[in-house]
């Protein structure tokens, strides 16, 4: 197992702390870590993918989780998967994809481990109708405070604390999870362009719209006056096996005539040069080089989910102060709010590049899960912008008011008491920690700033 | 914890009844500080300190602190990091001396070194250390541009500055890689109470200036910081002007 000192950020590159990082190659190992921890505690981590502070643990220890990398068990007939949770999201998709199966629950980037995913339990774009990841996971394999494993499956407290529990009730070995079948691995995209915010609302909830599982948008946040909240929403549904040539029907590879998506989702730039004029100008070329509607286009998994994993990291674009990004949801009936923060983000000519629509379905039983019914929206702002921390807080009070919330796992600069007056499953959640855990094993930056 | 604009949570001054450090203190509460130690000589002035940021929404707590004996600084300082995280520690601590006097009074002048100097290396070792352990946090120095080149005028303050400086910088390398930062904070004059009446020098800031620089600083993880920042320029000009000329200087 190698061991050293490292100072480590989030994907944001904010708040950079240090912790003895081991990387444990069995199970064994990763217990022996937790067991021998000092008094700064232990937490794991596993890309690093979280924006803020959720996978640091200043001065303490570190279990970087990408060395436990094996599928265990693959039933094809089941359609169900076990595999250690240092195993990425993207090599489970292609190992999947040649069997005609799909993860259940597909985020914005496959660059982050099963552990990390179920941890902050991500959702996709297909929210609504499949729910976020923790409702497709069978067993959890969890290595607890007193160093052994225990066996966690849903409708127990344990459970409900583990999925979205942001690694602070244990370290995830393993997981068994359920997967959906696809024919082909190809996505149908449709696409339109909204005018305004208002627009775009009407698309996404459109008569008939909820044929296409997955939907998301962009919204322009440098659009101003009559054009705020313009955007561009795509959707898309996995495509049934008649769309591809014959001979290619059995073997699941992507047919040659579908080329993977090459238009433009992210800037190029060198680090730091990405002021609001360029931001502004690399928006207008986005809203109008799509489509104004367009249906039927076939677009592979890794294109329509991921083409941002195909680009230079991103993160690296916004200089040495790094990115925040802020994510929220409020629920349906408040779309007012929703209005005024776009709003209030385009009156202030942030340069925002990523802004992404999508909409929530029922929640999940995870005390600290994120989604809830309604919308959400991400933006990724640079941290130098002056005066930001107070107009995010400022953001954070309206959101608040209407009885929405900020993604805890996303977080890096929230209040303490907001966080506790937005996520309701916080008492529990720290009753349940006292109660397995009194000494604190598992500790992050994250619930040391937000007292979690 | 800090969050991702480098705003503390918990901060401790030693020095407790500096202008400066309270200053930065009222700036910082009112972004994220939360939990404020007071260290310094216990006084009626200290107390008044901790009630007046006890009023601006704050959890402060004063200890007995003495930059001239090092021997307890281990202790009492360890003492305030048992009791949990410390993301900022401001060393505000520091005397002015009175130049003719010191010059006059070499046990005098002693102290002044011994305050600004031999104090401050105890104390910031001492954070340091305890910075280290909790993986994260900023010592943040007062030192001053007095350090930067002896003047006739205040270079036994001047000395004791730039040692002070000397050993904040190496500080900094020291820790690289480890999570601290040590943020050396270089002000011009500036216009506390102590030098009210006093004629306008030039270059000369504000307390609140100055705080506004630090809180800045630590957003940009900055490692020094000169106010007014325009001393970074004229000093760089100075530093390497002929010392005839620069004793006729007028300042
Ligand atoms: C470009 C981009 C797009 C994204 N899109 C989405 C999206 O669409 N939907 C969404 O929900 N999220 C999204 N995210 C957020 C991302 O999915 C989460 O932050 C995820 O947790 C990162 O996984 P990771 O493996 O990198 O984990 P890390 O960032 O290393 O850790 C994240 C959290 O999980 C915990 N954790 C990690 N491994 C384990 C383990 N084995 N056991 C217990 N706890 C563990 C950590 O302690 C930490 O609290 C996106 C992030 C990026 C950078
Ligand atoms: N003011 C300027 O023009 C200027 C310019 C550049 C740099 N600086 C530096 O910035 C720092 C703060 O300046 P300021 O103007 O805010 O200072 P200040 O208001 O005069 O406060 C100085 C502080 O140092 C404390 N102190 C002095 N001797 C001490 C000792 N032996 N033990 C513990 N504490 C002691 C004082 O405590 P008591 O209340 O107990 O006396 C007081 O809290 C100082 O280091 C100063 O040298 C000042």
């Amino acid at each position: 197992m190698s061991v050293d000192t490292v100072s480590l950020t989030g994907w944001g590159r904010t708040a950079p702390t240090t912790a003895v990082r081991f990387r444990p190659r069995t199970y064994e190992e990763a217990a022996a870590v937790v067991r021998g921890r000092g008094p700064r505690g232990a937490l794991a981590r596993g890309l690093g993918r979280a924006p803020g502070d959720a996978a640091q643990n200043a001065g303490g220890s570190v279990l970087d989780m990408t060395g436990l990398d094996r599928v265990r068990a693959l039933d094809e007939e089941a359609a169900t998967v076990r595999c250690d949770a240092g195993v990425t999201l993207d090599r489970l998709l292609r190992i999947l994809l040649s069997r005609g199966l799909f993860l259940p629950v597909v985020p914005g980037t496959g660059r982050i481990t099963v552990g990390g995913a179920i941890g902050s339990d991500v959702h996709g774009q297909d929210h609504p109708g499949a729910g976020s990841l923790a409702r497709h996971v069978d067993a959890l394999e969890l290595l607890t405070a007193d160093g052994e494993v225990r066996t966690v499956t849903p409708g127990t407290a344990l459970f409900d604390a583990t999925t979205g529990g942001l690694g602070l009730t244990g370290v995830i070995l393993s997981a068994a999870l359920r997967l959906k079948r696809v024919t082909t691995p190809l996505v149908s995209v449709s696409t339109e362009r909204a005018t305004d915010l208002d627009d775009l609302l009407a698309r996404f909830t459109a008569a008939g719209s909820d044929r296409s599982p997955y939907a998301s948008a962009w919204i322009d946040l440098l659009a101003r006056g009559r054009a705020t909240g313009r955007g561009v929403l795509t959707r898309g549904e996995h495509a049934p096996s008649s769309v591809l040539p014959a001979h290619a029907r059995r073997t699941m590879r992507a047919p040659r005539t579908v080329e993977p998506d090459r238009r433009p989702t992210g800037p190029l730039l060198p680090g730091g040069l990405l002021g609001r004029t360029a931001t502004a100008l690399l928006n207008e070329v986005r809203y109008r080089s799509a489509p104004r509607a367009r249906t039927g286009e076939l677009r592979t998994t890794a294109a329509f989910f991921h083409a941002s994993d195909a680009l230079p990291d991103a993160n690296r674009l916004y200089g040495r102060a790094g990115l925040v990004r802020y994510r929220f949801t409020v629920g349906y009936g408040q779309e007012e709010t929703l209005h005024r923060v776009v709003r209030r983000i385009s009156a202030r000519r942030c340069p925002a590049f990523r802004a992404e629509l999508q909409r929530f379905g029922a929640a999940g039983a995870g005390l600290l899960s994120f989604p809830a019914p309604g919308w959400t929206l991400a933006v990724d702002l640079p941290a130098a912008l002056p005066g930001l921390a107070r107009f995010l807080d400022g953001l954070d009070d309206e959101v608040a008011a209407a009885g929405g919330r900020v993604c805890l796992a996303q977080d890096a600069r929230m209040r303490p008491e907001t966080a506790a007056a937005m996520y309701p499953g916080l008492g529990a959640f720290r009753e349940l920690r006292a109660e397995l855990d009194p000494t604190g094993a598992f500790r992050s930056d994250l619930a040391r700033r937000l007292a979690l | 914890m800090k969050d991702a604009f480098g705003a503390p949570q918990s901060l401790l001054v030693l020095g407790g009844t500096s202008e400066i450090a309270l200053a930065t203190a009222r700036r910082l509460i009112a972004l994220r500080t939360r939990r404020v130690w007071l260290a310094g000589r216990p006084s009626p002035a200290l107390d008044a300190a901790a009630v007046e940021l006890r009023d601006r929404g704050a959890d402060v707590r004063t200890v007995a602190f003495d930059a001239l004996d090092p021997g307890a600084h281990e202790e009492v300082l360890g003492k305030v990091f048992a009791e949990g995280d410390i993301d900022v520690v401001l060393m505000a601590f520091g005397i002015a001396g009175d130049q003719a006097r010191d010059e006059e009074e070499p046990l005098a002048a002693v102290r002044v070194a011994q305050t600004n100097y031999t104090g401050a290396v105890s104390a910031g070792l001492v954070c340091a250390g305890a910075l280290q352990a909790q993986g994260h946090g900023s010592l943040v120095v007062l030192s001053s541009v007095a350090g930067e080149r002896a003047r006739r005028a205040d270079f036994i303050y001047g000395s004791s500055k730039a040692g002070l400086d000397t050993f904040a910088q190496g500080l900094g390398d020291a820790l690289q890689g480890t999570g601290v930062q040590v943020m050396v904070v270089r002000p011009g004059p500036v216009r506390t109470r102590a030098l009210a009446g006093r004629p306008e020098q030039p270059l000369s800031t504000t307390p609140e200036a100055v705080a506004g620089a630090i809180v800045t600083g630590l957003r940009r993880r900055s490692e020094t910081v000169w106010v007014p920042g325009s001393l970074r320029v004229v000093m760089s000009a100075l530093r390497h002007a002929p010392r005839p000329l620069f004793r006729r200087l007028p300042l």
